[in-house]
């Protein structure tokens, strides 16, 4: 019945929706920055452990539409273990893959990100995955103020 | 009575055969905004095509034609609402510039530190942030009467709230959000008990019954043309003649003024006191081509027939595992706003998307709605007279099939 809709929610977006990984307080977090998104109510709490310039945790807490639970919940497994440049590198290559403005944008440069590329197509829910990023990049740079996609 | 004929209404609205994503239209969000019957846009061609001219500005046959169309939709406005006057009727931009103006005109005048304002806990944000404004320019106090966990004004509570201090209520007379009809006669006469005056947000009711201003007594009542079938960019503002007399002007320039000269000026009188500048003629051209269409099927035969739409949607939507509906008032306008078990209105807005269904989801402007139910945000199903009972049970089985799919 939703087959036009199946780049959009993949099987891992209805997974990461279902069962969010790295969901969760952290008491001992070095960043805590909240993203909100006033059009949807989307709102979530980013956590980061830094070891010097290593994310070493990342975990979150909100409520959210599939698309966003799902974005933040993958970013949190793909950003441990990263580097500040290297994750404000993705950030800069999600970016560009969900607003589309690049027609060739090689997916296969952004792994398992590549599941949220179907909102493309949907410009009112690019929001709801970059929100999750937005929210990162305030926490890298140690804004811990809460931010707004709006 | 005039048979209600919804077959025959739907093919008035030629935006009704089109096709969404491959699939019929199945349009709901109608509180929103509504679609437009041939009649609105016929008239709005043909006054551009053979009738247009600025209004109130010249002798030539143009502008006479042109004046004499926008001044016969005031009367249609005033007849439609059942106001004394055509002085009462001005054309603003929608209800959001009518509030407004009220705030900042009569408000400024009349509403000073310490005096209070009420306005209810479902109220639009256009209903909400203008009395702030006024507030902080005067120091007056805004305050809130609260709901119940069906949607309903807590009637006692709101009448504790009036006393000495109250200069004006405010209060929206059905709920976008929620569908809730607020009890606005009872309101109305409590206020006036204390000579206070009543504003009516009519955005939401206007569509959907027959608003009578006089026997509702209200003072000012306020809608928009968009959700009455006709066209974006008008509204209107009602308000009793004595209190327009004494209100200064809201804006200054063109029309609303009697002569003009460096040292004073002499305003106009009503109703041009409050339109200066070239107002919107073909909308309001438009809005009344929309009245005349809604006469000639009756608000009565309308009202009884989404009553019905209402209560098949609502006893359909009882039967889904998983969905609450928000907002279940007893005096309820067609309107259907609900949340899922773990599923997130936005994900609900885009997969009936795909199926053709246009319903709203998000927070409907009313942000404290949406936290007085801990929710993010709702779906609302808002129906118009051109709605079906077929068209229910396609946004039914959507939901039931979206379910399935998030498992
Ligand atoms: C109850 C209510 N009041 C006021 C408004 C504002 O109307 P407009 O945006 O046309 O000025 C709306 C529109 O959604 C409404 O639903």
């Amino acid at each position: 019945m939703f087959d036009d809709l199946r780049d959009l929610y993949q099987e891992v977006i209805f997974d990461h929706n279902r069962n969010p990984r790295n969901f969760r307080v952290m008491d001992n977090a070095d960043r805590k920055v909240e993203g909100f998104n006033p059009l949807c109510g989307d709102r979530l709490t980013l956590f980061l452990k830094m070891k010097g310039n290593l994310i070493e945790e990342a975990s979150f807490q909100g409520s959210g539409c599939a698309i966003s639970t799902a974005s933040v919940s993958l970013m949190t497994e793909i950003i441990q273990g990263k580097t500040e440049a290297e994750a404000e590198e993705l950030f800069k290559k999600f970016h560009e893959m969900t607003t589309g403005k690049d027609e060739h944008f090689n997916l296969e440069a952004i792994g398992k990100l590549a599941v949220l590329a179907g909102v493309r197509e949907y410009p009112a829910r690019v929001k709801c995955a970059t929100l999750a990023w937005h929210t990162l990049d305030a926490a890298l740079k140690n804004e811990q103020q809460s931010i707004s996609t709006e | 009575m005039t048979e209600f004929d919804v077959d025959k209404i739907r093919q008035d609205f030629p935006i009704l055969a089109e096709q969404i994503r491959k699939k019929p239209l199945v349009y709901l969000d109608n509180a929103a905004t509504c679609q437009k019957p041939q009649p609105v846009i016929d008239s709005i061609v043909h006054l551009y095509s053979h009738d247009y001219a600025n209004v109130h500005r010249g002798v030539h046959t143009l502008s006479v034609r042109s004046t004499d169309l926008f001044e016969s939709a005031r009367t249609k406005v005033k007849d439609f609402i059942n106001a004394r006057s055509d002085k009462e009727i001005i054309f603003v931009k929608g209800a959001t510039e009518a509030i407004n103006l009220v705030a900042q005109t009569y408000g400024k005048a009349n509403i000073h530190n310490g005096d209070e304002i009420i306005i209810t806990a479902m109220e639009h944000h256009s209903n909400i942030v203008p009395w702030q404004m006024l507030c902080e320019q005067t120091g007056a106090i805004l305050k809130v009467a609260p709901i119940n966990l069906q949607g309903e004004l807590i009637y006692d509570e709101f009448e504790k709230l009036i006393n000495d201090k109250t200069k004006l209520v405010s209060v929206v007379h059905m709920s976008n959000a929620l569908g809730t009809i607020n009890p606005v006669k009872q309101i109305i006469a409590a206020a006036h008990a204390r000579n206070i005056p009543v504003l009516l947000d009519g955005a939401q009711a206007i569509p959907h019954m027959t608003v009578d201003v006089q026997e509702l007594d209200c003072d000012f009542y306020v809608f928009s043309g968009h959700k009455l079938y006709g066209p974006t960019g008008v509204g209107v503002l009602y308000g009793k003649q004595a209190l327009l007399e004494a209100m200064p002007p809201y804006q200054g320039g063109g029309d609303m003024i009697r002569k003009v000269t460096f040292t004073e000026t002499e305003y106009n009188t009503l109703p041009y006191k409050f339109e200066a500048g070239t107002p919107d003629i073909a909308g309001v051209i438009a809005l009344g081509a929309a009245i005349d269409y809604l006469t000639a099927i009756g608000m009565d035969n309308i009202a009884a027939y989404e009553a019905e739409l209402l209560c098949y949607a609502t006893e359909k939507a009882l039967t889904i595992k998983g969905l609450r509906i928000i907002g279940e008032a007893e005096h309820k306008g067609a309107i259907l706003s609900f949340v899922l078990d773990k599923i997130h209105p936005h994900d609900i807005g885009t997969m009936l998307d795909s199926l053709g269904i246009a319903i709203r989801a998000g927070h409907h402007c009313a942000m404290p709605v949406m936290d007085f139910y801990q929710v993010p945000a709702t779906a609302r199903a808002s129906f118009a007279m051109y709605n079906t009972k077929a068209e229910i049970d396609v946004l039914m089985n959507g939901i039931t099939s979206l379910i399935e799919v998030f498992g």
